[in-house]
């Protein structure tokens, strides 16, 4: 009994690491930014005037809140516009990467052991690169005559250069293949654990491969699937080295914008507010998602 | 990388400085060291050599490529650094939050050297030249691919008037060509400003106004806003023109020559006038080695050094005393040091209060989104 109790605590106690890890590292630092967001832009040190000092003067800090930089954010359609243009341009760089992603993961669980290895590793190996010399590659090779350009036209394929570079399809290129990997990893990791008798037993029942494919396979690599598109969707929202390297004036993304605000504008305020919505933008379906699941689970 | 770095010279000096408390030698250690945070690529080398082998004090570099990393940094508290390198545009907002120590220029004796005019002009930005030193200073203008110049707008086109940025007519003619402009609101509204025959100083609404729309006519030919990458992009020939510094763009030029593509650069400063900029050293209040610090600023105010800095980053110093001791290449580049009638025709201008501050960056926002 007393031996329960121990095990019992002791469990709450390794649970109680990663809430405390989530409390010092994500609330305290929500919290900060939420009160730079709350303030008012001034020339000082540093550059805000909190309106909330502590919480000894808590009733004055709650009578005179005001959401302005928030307001600011709806008020202005650069604001949502840019988050609209960042999700879609999140949303396509996923789709795109899934799509690639996908038949390079299957084609990865597929073959030997060993090859798996080597294949793994193959995938891997750009990030030994940094990732910023690897995006600023991409601008000499679509850069006009560059190196894309050079092979096209001495292929008979063009005949003038592309102009790709600071267009929107640069960008799409350069997310693309910096996530991919991100993509294809958990995505091969469900494959090939994928029970393949599963798939000869469609076969001795009568299904044609793609059937198989559609009613085993893929269900379940859903959770690769959704794991992979996670990890490329989220980073991707609030991207800005790509964009500002490869993009042009027309790929305004919302990780550009608040680095704008916060450097160029010196409004700490306001690209705190944009932080913030950012988060519920990202955050908000996540937890959606997780619910819906978790009600499925309950029903079942 | 830079910050790895400091970190493990950081644990390095504590670890001395555990091993001279258990000595019991006097820890002297920080005082031999100076900390600077500087643009990158603005010094000469051998400079740092030099003061390093006179003074025995070890100088740990850092460098930047934008200011607002620095302000960001200064606003934020604490820099670590000794010394460092501030546009003159941002002083005005940093001298009245008390960032910087007053320079003691009983220390530095070579001020002696200092340019009078370009102190005086400074000075519109630190009353009194209390805080600042210049080190180096130049202009923002135009520069261009003379061979795809000549090939769009014919054999004897000249670009010496902002006309070729700012009338949509002409502008359209490099549109496919490639142009590339600061993506800096104090850089491109006076100069649109004065395009105009306004105040390039204003900071009345209805001129900003003014200056926003001429910028939204020009915004469908221009292919970036970028405040670096125009040096690369004209050092490789892929883009016919671009509004930068002076500085930058007799970089690219020297980076074309040296990377022998048959790329021509070349500066202009349009007759209309042209923003002139200084770089200048401050002390931060929190500096560690203060002392250090202006021993430096007074090192490369000799008129040895500063022509020695000048010859190799390409830059107008603002000693008066280095002139004569400056490559003929330099001194005589009207890019960097423009003739008495230019001179006359650069403008400064004062720091947008924070009003006007918010309606410039949402025009220049407009102007890049095209909305």
């Amino acid at each position: 009994m007393s031996a329960r109790n121990a095990a019992a605590r002791l469990g709450r106690l390794v649970v109680a690491v990663p809430y405390l890890w989530l409390l010092l590292f994500f609330l305290v630092p929500f919290g900060m930014v939420l009160r730079i967001a709350l303030s008012d832009s001034a020339t000082a040190l540093p550059p805000y005037a909190p309106h909330f000092d502590g919480f000894s003067q808590l009733g004055e800090f709650l009578s005179g809140l005001d959401f302005e930089n928030f307001r600011l954010l709806g008020d202005d359609e650069l604001y949502w516009q840019s988050y609209l243009y960042s999700l879609r341009l999140a949303a396509l760089t996923t789709l795109i990467a899934l799509a690639i992603g996908y038949p390079l993961a299957y084609a990865m669980a597929s073959v030997s052991r060993r090859a798996q290895g080597l294949l793994v590793v193959l995938v891997i190996l750009p990030f030994w690169t940094s990732f910023l010399i690897r995006v600023y590659a991409w601008i000499g090779i679509l850069r006009p005559d560059g190196l894309l350009d050079a092979a096209l036209m001495g292929l008979g394929l063009t005949s003038e250069p592309l102009r790709l570079l600071n267009t929107e399809a640069a960008v799409l290129i350069g997310m693309v293949y910096s996530y991919l990997p991100f993509m294809v990893l958990p995505l091969f990791a469900t494959l090939q654990k994928l029970d393949r008798s599963l798939l000869e037993a469609a076969a001795d029942l009568g299904a044609t491969p793609l059937k198989a494919f559609l009613t085993v396979t893929l269900p379940l690599s859903l959770p690769g699937i959704l794991a992979g598109s996670a990890l490329v969707f989220i980073p991707a929202v609030g991207e800005f080295v790509i964009p500002d390297l490869l993009g042009g004036p027309d790929t305004v993304m919302i990780g550009k914008v608040l680095w704008n605000e916060f450097f160029s504008n010196r409004d700490w305020p306001l690209a705190s507010a944009v932080a913030i919505v950012l988060l519920i933008v990202l955050v908000l379906p996540l937890v959606l998602l997780q619910r819906a699941r978790l009600a499925r689970g309950e029903a079942a | 990388m830079g910050d790895v770095g400091r970190g493990l010279k950081g644990l390095l000096a504590a670890a001395a400085l555990g091993l001279a408390l258990i000595a019991g030698a006097p820890a002297e250690a920080q005082n031999k060291e100076l900390r600077i945070y500087n643009w990158s690529d603005y010094v000469d080398p051998e400079v740092l050599d030099a003061f390093k082998k006179e003074t025995g004090i070890t100088v740990v570099y850092d460098t930047f490529d934008q200011m607002e990393t620095v302000e960001t940094k200064l606003l934020a508290g604490k820099t670590g650094y000794d010394l460092i390198v501030v546009t003159a545009s941002f002083l005005p907002r940093h001298i009245p939050l008390g960032l910087y120590a007053p320079i003691d220029s009983a220390k530095v004796p070579n001020l002696k050297n200092a340019w009078p005019e370009i102190q005086q002009r400074l000075a519109k930005y630190d009353p009194g030249n209390k805080y600042a030193v210049n080190y180096m200073w130049g202009t923002t203008g135009i520069g261009y691919n003379v061979a795809k110049i000549k090939e769009r707008l014919g054999n004897d086109a000249v670009i010496d008037s902002w006309s070729v940025v700012f009338d949509p007519e002409k502008l359209k003619k490099l549109s496919n060509c490639g142009v590339h402009v600061l993506d800096a609101v104090e850089e491109m509204f006076p100069a649109a400003l004065r395009y105009l025959g306004l105040n390039p100083d204003s900071k009345n609404e209805a001129d900003l106004n003014k200056a926003g729309d001429l910028l939204r006519k020009i915004r469908p030919h221009i292919q970036k806003f970028h405040s670096s990458e125009y040096i690369n992009a004209l050092a490789n020939g892929d883009i016919c023109l671009a509004v930068g510094y002076s500085g930058d763009i007799l970089q690219a030029k020297k980076r074309a020559e040296e990377a022998k593509n048959k790329v021509e650069i070349a500066y202009s400063i349009p007759k209309e006038g042209a923003l002139m900029w200084f770089d200048s050293f401050v002390i931060p209040k929190d500096a560690a080695n203060p002392e250090a610090a202006l021993k430096f600023i007074d090192f490369v105010n000799r008129p040895e050094m500063a022509a020695k800095n000048s010859d190799f980053i390409q830059y107008a110093n603002g000693n008066i005393a280095s002139k004569p001791l400056l490559s003929a290449a330099v001194r005589d580049n009207p890019g960097i040091y423009p003739p008495d009638a230019v001179m006359g025709r650069l403008y400064t201008i004062t720091p947008f209060d924070q009003k006007s501050q918010r309606l410039v960056n949402r025009l220049w926002t407009r102007v890049k989104t095209g909305k």
